[in-house]
């Protein structure tokens, strides 16, 4: 039982971690994207209607990863070029982003002579759990390891990418300066506006793939509304959680992606708890941790400095 | 001098516009009240009756019926239904979608709307709706309004209505208790046990089951949220991992029988025919036929036998219904259910008669009256929360 829950668990952090992947490089350019929702709503629209129509799953996630591009550059050009007030445009892209998702999906129904939308068998095939010989029929080890859907293991390879290209190279490390001081960062000869609008649009990809499996995986290759369902706000407070570093963020979605299935598993003979007080969990802990590092005297060096200031050149 | 003449020729231009307007959209209510008095001396109903080209329905939906499956679809074929039943006019139905029942605002907007734009008879389809349903109702003693769920009425110009979904639950845990081999079956659960709604068809469901699998032990996972994608489904894996191999549901997505299909085990759908999403697990759907309701409300109002009594819909009149059975199901499943529905077709049998004790999980005695379905909050002594 409990390997079951940990396999569940993996499961639902999977859409997180992309999300939170997704916006954590989206913060570390000082950029504070509340969008997440909408971007992942657009890519799991394009990457259902995609896949549905040619019955690949590569094609999907890439066209996942285009259409979150695609939404991010809506705001990046709001915020990076126009510089308008961040939150706004974040909020407002989320409720276009599911808007225009719900919409495109209501069209493509009233067009399908069955009344549902449902993932060809092909596609299916491809994105369930992978079956490598030998090491996915090992005991437990095959089941925790190599049995997961290949997003799983996409989400994983992006966060440790991210967190190598912060951490290990020259161009990260400037995106970090760029994130605590992009006036400083623009006087050391940093392209500040080409690398916020590169970092939002990749994150906004990032989101869109976590989209795509809220359409794909969750919801069992059936097109419904909403199909995000609010997971794009956890992603956003899980950017807190995660200390805006990619890697940790793998174990942050563990945690809330645990913490959401939890009552699914907890024997009702052990302990029976209101599911309202499970569904509290992950935001009780977020708070605790907020008010945890806001306690310790030492600042904290991760946030971004300039987090939800836009740059204006000209008042440096 | 130009300047006055020109406010003055605004102000008379303004004033005309208003009176043409306010002319058409009170000619229908003028007509509306003397002949609701005149109606109740010579007609068995409360209201007069209104010609069958002047009713206009008003369908309030929380979601879109577009989507395509899910409640407010299955309330919108209903009302496809009713209008093709009685032959009214596609301009004849006013639907307002998306209408949030947390949302007092929206609700109000859409309800005044719907009376403005000359509704006569009123469904809001969503429990959130109540109140502010009842509040229209006393401020338009002429317009004719139906909630369904919920619990409140006015006995005139506001009913209830609902169903003995309940039966079809009967059922559908016949087919599921004859289907099981691990003698457990999983049931995702919207609310706990404090909701009547689902607790209510669960014990109906349980019961089914042990009608005919008294071994078997129906396991109820709970979401607490009328709509959850991923824990519907994360519920349905969990019981499947703990060896369920039926999952049954009460919830709006069709994800818990998509689980059950993707691990290769079987599902009982509900609200629409869930075969057609998962056909290689679904066994059958418990399914509303909500147009039986619309149309009789609809026709109550033509004829004027309207009498404000609240409906209360079953197997018999077609309201509740099973979906077919599909080829998944045990050799003699349909037999099974055949007999058990005809004892409650013929009103003989019912699954709550309000008489026979039931015993609970907790050992202790209980009857249930069909109708007070909302005061279930006990689970029948087959079940178990998981």
């Amino acid at each position: 039982m409990l390997l079951k829950f940990i396999v569940a668990a993996i499961g639902a952090s999977t859409p997180l971690l992309f999300g939170t992947v997704g916006e954590t490089l989206s913060e570390k350019v000082g950029h504070l994207n509340l969008g997440v929702e909408g971007m992942m709503s657009i890519g799991a629209c394009a990457g259902f209607m995609v896949g549905m129509m040619t019955d690949s799953f590569l094609w999907a996630i890439l066209a996942a990863f285009g259409a979150g591009v695609l939404a991010a550059l809506i705001y990046a050009v709001l915020t990076v070029t126009f510089m308008a007030d961040q939150n706004v445009s974040g909020l407002t892209l989320t409720i276009f982003g599911v808007g225009l998702a719900n919409f495109i999906g209501i069209f493509m129904l009233g067009h399908s002579p069955s009344g549902t939308l449902k993932l060809p068998d092909g596609i299916t095939a491809q994105m369930r759990g992978v079956h490598i010989p030998g090491l996915s029929d090992l005991p437990v080890i095959g089941e925790l390891l190599f049995s997961y859907s290949p997003f799983v293991y996409i989400g994983i390879v992006i966060a440790i990418l991210c967190t190598v290209f912060m951490r290990k190279t020259k161009a990260g490390l400037n995106v970090q300066a760029i994130g605590h001081n992009p006036a400083a960062a623009d006087a050391a000869g940093i392209s500040v506006t080409r690398w916020k609008y590169t970092m939002i649009l990749v994150g906004g990809g990032i989101c869109g793939i976590g989209g795509a499996y809220c359409a794909l995986i969750i919801n069992g290759g059936v097109w419904i509304s909403n199909n995000v369902g609010g997971l794009g706000w956890i992603a956003v407070a899980l950017v807190i959680f995660a200390k805006w570093k990619p890697l940790y963020a793998i174990w942050g979605s563990f945690v809330f992606g645990a913490l959401r299935v939890l009552k699914y598993y907890v024997p009702a003979s052990v302990i029976q708890l209101p599911t309202a007080l499970y569904d509290m969990l992950p935001f009780v802990i977020t708070a605790l941790i907020l008010v945890v590092s806001s306690m310790r005297k030492k600042r904290d060096h991760n946030i971004p400095g300039s987090l939800g200031v836009n740059y204006f050149r000209e008042e440096r | 001098m130009k300047k006055l003449l020109s406010a003055m020729l605004a102000a008379t231009m303004a004033l005309t516009m208003l009176a043409g307007c306010g002319s058409p959209s009170n000619a229908p209510a003028d007509n509306g009240t003397p002949a609701g008095d005149k109606g109740t001396a010579e007609q068995t109903g409360k209201f007069a009756p209104i010609a069958k080209e002047d009713i206009k329905v008003g369908v309030i939906h929380i979601t879109d019926p577009a989507e395509g499956s899910g409640y407010t679809y299955t309330h919108d074929l209903g009302v496809q239904g009713m209008q093709k039943n009685l032959g009214l006019e596609d301009s004849q139905i006013v639907r307002k979608i998306n209408v949030n029942d947390s949302d007092a605002t929206a609700i109000q907007t859409a309800l005044e709307e719907c009376v403005e734009e000359g509704c006569n008879v009123i469904f809001a389809t969503s429990w959130g709706y109540m109140d502010y349903v009842e509040q229209m109702a006393a401020e338009y003693p002429e317009v004719l309004f139906a909630h369904g769920t919920g619990y409140k009425s006015n006995g005139e110009n506001f009913t209830n209505y609902f169903g003995k979904i309940y039966q079809a639950r009967y059922l559908s845990g016949i087919a599921a208790g004859l289907k099981t081999q691990s003698n457990k079956i999983g049931y995702v659960s919207a609310q706990g046990a404090e909701n009547g709604e689902c607790t209510s068809g669960i014990d109906a469901f349980a019961m089914g089951v042990e009608s005919v699998n008294p071994d078997a032990k129906v396991f109820v996972k709970v979401t607490g949220n009328w709509f959850d994608p991923e824990g519907e489904g994360q519920a349905a894996e969990a019981l499947i991992s703990s060896g369920c191999d039926v999952i049954a549901q009460h919830c709006d997505t069709a994800n818990p029988a998509l689980a059950a299909e993707k691990a290769g085990v079987w599902a009982i759908g509900y609200n629409s025919d869930m075969a057609e999403k998962a056909p290689g697990a679904v066994l059958t759907s418990t399914m509303w036929d909500w147009s039986v309701y619309y149309t009789k409300a609809v026709e109550d109002a033509i004829n004027g036998t309207w009498d404000g009594s609240n409906y209360f819909g079953d197997m018999a009149d077609g309201l509740v219904k099973l979906a077919p059975l599909s080829d998944l199901c045990t050799d003699g499943t349909a037999d099974a259910i055949k007999a058990a529905q005809d004892k409650i077709m013929s009103g003989d049998w019912d699954v709550f008669d309000g008489k026979t004790e039931l015993e609970t999980n907790t050992g202790e005695k209980v009857t249930l009256n069909g109708a007070d379905y909302g005061t279930c909050t006990w689970y029948y002594r087959n079940v178990e929360v998981a």
